[in-house]
């Protein structure tokens, strides 16, 4: 029977702190690039416009059909050839999560755009308003209420694709408990123990997302 | 000597007490309207007697025999007595013979061509021998609803349980149920049924019963209580369903 | 400064990618055959009225859902050998990581499928005498499967991309080889783009046939759930 003992990994707590704050950099960068690129790609997807549906369609589709690491892989071992300067392991692993979050939410803005009443658009334009205004002030207040739950999602969803940076080598959580099982011989408590940062940090968002959906639900 | 014996019982919801300690005898061929204000406990009633509520406390006797709490029990109980439902709650992804046969096959066990032929005769008894190929989202609502009690009828059952069987339909829908139920009631089957159709209760049942409070309020012949009620109650009661013909 | 494509080099290993593509399948199916029947078992205990079947049934699907994927294949590889004295070779690790983490998921397809359905139909069913077992194979669960194919559909296909994570514990998946073959023959860029391209190819022919299909069952009239 394996006798646990966390003090090795508690023994480098210094270590683990590195690589939260590697997950919480990767983590916010992604999700801002993420939902603001979707933000403008769904608007595309909404558009009448051929030159901005088509373009904004083939992202969406390229991005949610190939998995992230392989992204990943591409922008840190295939784009600099292209390139004349080398792409970092930050970079790479962002540029990856990023594009595939934005894919993903430009289809949950372009949802909750289009889920707004045709009459919301006629009533603005009513008072004058042009296609910006009304988006802004009308139309995305609107949608917005009912995408927060998708968008919480998915927001989930790129916090737990951070890891994958660790495959390029990048210092995150995961990165920091392989480095952590290797130095200590201990990968159960190592691996156990990044398992449950995971959860305690994701639980509440997880929960946060049920009950915000449940009081959509509810509301409409 | 009774077919269906209820003593004492009471069921609750939450805060809400349904039913109060209600007594009732069953005698075999009578056919007994159940009335009463919406909330009076008729459908929980009904849903009692088969066990699909449980009751919190009291007995349910079918044919001389106490009927215990045991699922296997149920079960065989269920199939002695059959039920019709206000939603008619058949199965959308069987046609109409799939829904009759489904209690032969699945819980009798019938070979296929027996349940077949069985589920064949009780579709013509309803009417409705040339829609067996039928899915419910082809049906109308009368014919759902006699779909439903020839799915009923096939398991042969000692009585029948009517809950509200009309008042989902479309008016003009609501003669042809009314009719197959009138039919099986001449054939001498016994029969519960709620109903908020005075009219055929007053010329279908043998007795009739007004609920209140989770108790029997009234209870006599069709005559007695429908056109001569004596209590304050059943009179009020009367009085704001007078749209519904006694005439029906 | 341009580059000179030369696909040439990655051509003449295209039996590694094929072998590759085969393994990454076969991950795949794997998974989702055995998530398939751990998810509706999981499901079933979870929706069940006893708190000692439902609350370990909640906290498995919770976990899973909740801790990243990449660190649940760790620990299955790394971790979970030494501490149960067994061995693991990184197809079993991924087997047994992703048909969880997929069971965890079609859980919850399952539950909201079946609690999608109305009571009525457990009434009809049970009024006729079936048992709580009958009534879920015969009369719930096939309507259920109906509204649930969509979700099922988006979680298998979610699958499929996940398993690429199981080159990072060198099973020579499809990513795998491409990463073997981009060191061998110093062609990176042909090499990962032709891996992307094929996981392109191969999951959008897969979400086609998922939304013909889907389009096809619609057809018939059942709502479906999410």
């Amino acid at each position: 029977m394996h006798k646990w003992d966390f003090a090795s990994v508690f023994a480098n707590t210094d270590a683990l702190l590195a690589g939260a704050a590697g997950t919480l950099r990767i983590f916010a960068l992604c999700l801002v690039l993420g939902l603001s690129l979707g933000l403008i790609v769904g608007l595309g997807r909404t558009s009448r416009s051929r030159w901005l549906y088509w373009p904004a369609s083939a992202f969406v589709e390229f991005f949610r059909n190939t998995p992230v690491l392989v992204q990943i892989l591409w922008f840190y071992f295939a784009l600099p050839m292209l390139l004349p300067f080398q792409i970092g392991p930050l970079a790479a692993a962002a540029l990856g999560i990023s594009l595939n979050s934005a894919a993903f939410s430009a289809e949950i803005f372009r949802g909750g755009i289009q889920s707004i009443d045709p009459g919301q658009w006629d009533g603005a334009r009513a008072i004058g308003m042009g296609w910006g205004q009304a988006m802004r002030r009308i139309i995305l207040p609107q949608a917005l209420k009912r995408m927060t739950p998708a968008l919480t999602n998915r927001a989930i969803e790129i916090f737990k694709m951070s890891t994958l940076a660790s495959a390029v080598a990048y210092v995150e959580l995961l990165q920091q408990g392989k480095l952590i099982a290797s130095l200590n011989f201990n990968p159960i408590e190592a691996y156990t123990a990044i398992a449950v940062i995971f959860f305690v940090f994701l639980w509440p968002l997880v929960q946060m997302t049920y009950f915000l959906e449940r009081r959509l639900k509810r509301d409409e | 000597m009774s077919i269906l014996g209820v003593s004492g019982l009471t069921k609750r919801f939450g805060q809400a007490d349904v039913l109060r300690g209600l007594d009732l005898e069953v005698a075999p061929g009578e056919r007994i309207a159940i009335l009463g204000a919406s909330g009076s406990g008729k459908s929980t009633l009904l849903r009692c007697l088969n066990f699909m509520e449980m009751p919190d406390s009291g007995t349910v006797t079918l044919d001389g025999k106490i009927v215990g709490r045991r699922e296997s029990e149920l079960i065989q109980v269920r199939q002695r007595i059959g039920m019709v439902f206000q939603q008619f709650n058949l199965f959308p992804h069987m046609t109409a013979i799939g829904n009759v046969m489904e209690g032969l096959r699945t819980v009798r066990r019938f070979p296929k061509a027996e349940a077949q032929a069985r589920a064949e005769k009780e579709l013509a008894r309803v009417g409705l021998a040339d829609k067996a190929a039928s899915y419910p989202a082809h049906l109308s609502g009368g014919q759902k609803q006699r779909v439903a009690i020839a799915r009923a009828l096939a398991m042969e059952p000692e009585l029948m349980l009517f809950d509200e069987p009309t008042s989902a339909l479309d008016p003009e829908l609501v003669g042809e149920v009314l009719g197959v139920i009138r039919t099986l009631a001449d054939e001498g089957r016994t029969m519960l049924l709620v109903t908020h159709e005075l009219g055929f209760a007053y010329h279908v049942a043998t007795r009739v019963i007004f609920l209140a409070d989770g108790v029997i309020h009234e209870e006599g012949t069709p005559d007695q209580v429908l056109v001569h009620p004596t209590k304050e109650r059943t009179r009020a009661f009367l009085a704001s369903h007078k749209e519904y013909s006694l005439q029906g | 400064m341009t580059y000179q494509w030369d696909f040439t080099p990655v051509l003449a290993n295209s039996g590694l990618l094929a072998q590759g593509l085969v393994n990454t399948l076969k991950v795949t199916g794997t998974a989702l055959v055995c998530g398939v029947v751990l998810g509706l078992a999981l499901a079933l205990l979870r929706l069940s009225p006893r708190s000692y079947l439902s609350w370990p049934a909640g906290f498995v699907i919770e976990v899973f859902r909740t801790t990243p994927p990449l660190v649940q294949l760790f620990w299955f590889y790394f971790a979970l050998p030494l501490l149960a004295g067994i061995e693991m070779t990184p197809f079993m690790a991924a087997a047994v990581t992703f048909s969880i983490q997929s069971a965890a998921f079609f859980a919850e397809v399952f539950r909201g499928g079946i609690v999608s359905i109305e009571r009525g139909q457990w009434d009809g069913a049970r009024a006729i005498g079936m048992t709580q077992a009958q009534a879920l194979r015969r009369i719930v669960l096939p309507q259920a499967v109906k509204r649930m194919i969509p979700a099922f559909m988006e979680r298998a296909i979610e699958l499929m991309k996940t398993t690429t994570l199981v080159a990072t514990i060198s099973y020579a998946d499809l990513l795998y080889a491409a990463n073997e073959i981009s060191q061998k023959t110093f062609r990176p860029l042909e090499t990962f783009t032709v891996a992307a391209l094929i996981y392109f190819v191969v999951i959008t022919a897969f979400s086609l046939a998922a939304r013909q299909l889907e389009r096809r069952l619609s057809v018939s009239g059942e709502s479906t759930v999410r």
